[in-house]
């Protein structure tokens, strides 16, 4: 009973006046009555935000494009193209390294953009991203990368602290880029750092993959597991700029799955066997208060428990109501730069133990004051 | 800037100089009108701020960039108004390449940097060719017209004498030396096109520039698959339109003229020009 008070008061306190991006994706019939200064507003918070695709294509599936002055809707349609475009590049970049991993025998998981496209779900519709993340299994990484040389893909990251940074300690191998494309690919072997504080159940997660359609080694996260890497992925990451957008991409999925038999008496359960009720607690904290996701009372009354101690959870409350919104100076209100200092703290203190964390920072803070003495260095020979 | 509205803010008060003297004839709009682009070139702030200081473009708050000596303020934001349009306007094919017009027909002079193109552009709109643009052609894929924003063309270093001694009577702003272009002036837009801004102009002809030390001014045919390549080349968002942008180029590389222009002389390129839309001069 107090929990529920508790939750009901500070879903009072969090919501606070949206910003117009938030409400025109929430309510998008409210756009026509907006005048030339707030279409201006919104479509450079929708940029900012890497949601004016998103944006543009929740318009166009509601009929009401035509009725946007000519100004915004000639944004709206130039972000719209850009993000078609992606999603078509985006196909063909999967089949590439479908082929390159089918040589090696290789299994793959697409994680999400790239699964939310290939999958055709609804929270793909206008979306725009940088890179394909996969996921293999940590026994074929080695094969994975090898296959991904051999077609192509090339690692930029040369240092040798940063080789065994990523293949020590992260749950990736460094990024590779194909040499003629300029794509990226992040090839994964866990969802979380092995130095995280939580420990995630990576086999179990690997049990319930869905293949795709017109592939036999591809592979996407079955709905329920799709939502809880989803949540750890946003929830886990220290720099936010795409923050909102990922909290849209949750709030796409809570809704669309909703209507699946069995997924909102599933979500708990399953977050719990993979460890990871903490990213269930703040995504459905944050959907529902930030963006109105719909929540059934009864996973609202039973994750309050997944939560953390009070002030925690104040204090967490405080900072992620201040960065899930546009990195803009519309929705800049005092104390953001602070909320999202602590959100990046907080981000490499959940992912490494302190000591590695002090080596870690002491390693990059010296390498750039290192790197900078070089530059210097070359500076003076160069005038002599 | 017909099509787009730019809101400008900065510290630097040479930089309002500049934009009053070289968009003079342009309008004025009110703050409550819709913006595309909110930029800002501004001071770097720090102790160099008084000694060698630093100005930085900034698009919509966030910084785009690197910063540049604060005397560059001007052509700095001219780039990043370019990089503006040329990243969020898909609604165009946007071309690397100048457009001048005459009798409601336009010539797209595309080509890679240093080829002459915006010197022979400055010279030609001097006398009686209206300026579209002279880097940025807007290509309306739907109506097969291409739009310009009669910008302020930009000269780098032999160019600017060169043009100014063609047409004394042009306004340039102070050159701006040590660029990453080298020395750079931008001219102001004949009166007459920035009145004509909102009109646009059907591609008749595409002619490559080439300028050559001393040579005699030359046309020859450019083969139309040849042109097809150079201008998806030139072309910042050919690979966003997929299909709609290789039939687009199609379609305009099929409708115009495709020469290849050698000259080294302005006088000689202006006859030239003068006789090529009325077919007396041939290639």
């Amino acid at each position: 009973m107090q929990n529920k008070c508790l939750m009901a008061c500070l879903m009072v306190r969090v919501m606070p006046e949206a910003d117009l991006i938030v409400q025109a994706l929430l309510d998008p019939g409210r756009t026509s009555s907006l005048g030339y200064q707030q279409w201006d507003l919104l479509i450079r918070q929708g940029r900012r935000a890497n949601l004016l695709g998103k944006l543009a294509g929740c318009l166009a599936e509601n009929d009401l494009m035509e009725s946007i002055p000519d100004a915004p809707h000639r944004h709206l349609i130039s972000a719209l193209k850009m993000a078609n475009r992606q999603g078509l590049a985006i196909r063909w970049e999967v089949s590439r390294i479908a082929k390159a991993m089918s040589l090696f025998g290789i299994d793959l998981i697409l994680l999400k953009g790239a699964a939310y496209v290939l999958a055709e779900l609804p929270c793909s519709s206008g979306r725009t991203f940088s890179d394909v993340d996969i996921l293999v299994p940590k026994a074929r990484i080695v094969d994975a990368e090898n296959a991904l040389r051999i077609h192509g893909w090339q690692s930029g990251h040369h240092d040798e602290y940063d080789q065994r940074y990523y293949r020590q300690w992260m749950h990736e191998i460094p990024p590779m880029m194909h040499v003629r494309r300029g794509t990226t690919i992040d090839v994964h072997h866990a969802i979380l750092p092995e130095t995280a504080r939580i420990k995630v159940n990576t086999a179990a997660l690997f049990k319930n993959v869905l293949p795709l359609k017109g592939f036999n080694n591809v592979f996407v996260l079955e709905p329920i597991d799709m939502v809880l890497h989803s949540a750890t992925h946003l929830f886990h990451e220290g720099e936010l700029d795409n923050g909102l957008r990922d909290l849209f991409d949750l709030d796409s999925m809570l809704r669309n799955f909703s209507h699946n038999e069995g997924f909102w008496a599933g979500l708990l359960p399953r977050a719990s066997e993979l460890g990871l009720e903490r990213p269930l607690f703040y995504a459905i904290r944050f959907t529902s208060t930030l963006l109105s996701t719909p929540i059934p009372e009864n996973l609202l009354h039973e994750l309050s428990k997944a939560g953390p101690s009070f002030w925690v959870s104040h204090l967490m409350t405080a900072c992620y109501k201040r960065a899930l919104r546009p990195n803009h100076s519309s929705s800049s209100p005092r104390w953001t730069w602070l909320a999202r200092k602590i959100l990046y703290i907080r981000s490499h203190w959940m992912k490494m133990p302190m000591g590695l964390l002090v080596r870690h920072l002491a390693h990059k803070a010296l390498i750039s004051r290192r790197a900078e003495t070089l530059e210097i260095a070359a500076e003076r020979e160069r005038d002599a | 800037m017909h099509p787009f509205v730019v809101r400008v803010r900065s510290d630097i008060s040479r930089l309002a100089d500049d934009i009053c003297l070289m968009y003079a004839d342009f309008p004025v709009l009110d703050p409550g009108e819709f913006a595309d682009f909110h930029v800002e070139v501004s001071f770097e702030r720090g102790i160099r701020r008084w000694l060698k200081p630093l100005a930085r473009f900034y698009f919509d708050g966030r910084p785009s960039f690197i910063p540049l000596p604060a005397q560059q303020a001007f052509p700095m934001l001219e780039w990043g108004i370019n990089w503006c349009v040329a990243a969020h306007s898909h609604n165009f094919l946007i071309i690397h390449a100048a457009v001048i017009e005459r009798d409601g027909k336009a010539i797209i002079l595309p080509a890679p940097p240093g080829s002459g193109k915006s010197t022979l552009c400055a010279a030609l709109i001097n006398r009686g060719w209206r300026l579209l643009s002279d880097e940025l052609a807007l290509y309306d894929m739907a109506e097969n017209l291409v739009y310009g924003m009669a910008r302020p063309v930009n000269l780098k270093n032999a160019s600017i004498k060169i043009v100014s001694a063609f047409a004394p009577d042009v306004i340039m702003t102070p050159a701006v030396p040590d660029t990453t272009k080298g020395t750079v002036a931008l001219m102001r837009p004949p009166q007459a096109s920035v009145f004509r801004i909102a009109e646009p102009a059907e591609p008749a002809m595409i002619v490559l520039p080439n300028y050559q030390h001393g040579a005699d001014p030359l046309l020859e045919l450019h083969g139309k698959a040849q042109t097809f390549m150079l201008i998806a080349d030139q072309s910042f968002n050919y690979n966003v339109h997929g299909r709609a942008g290789f039939d687009a180029v199609g379609e305009l590389v099929e409708r115009c003229r495709c020469v290849r222009f050698t000259y080294s002389c302005l006088e000689h390129a202006e006859q030239v020009f003068d006789g090529l839309l009325d077919g007396s001069c041939h290639a």
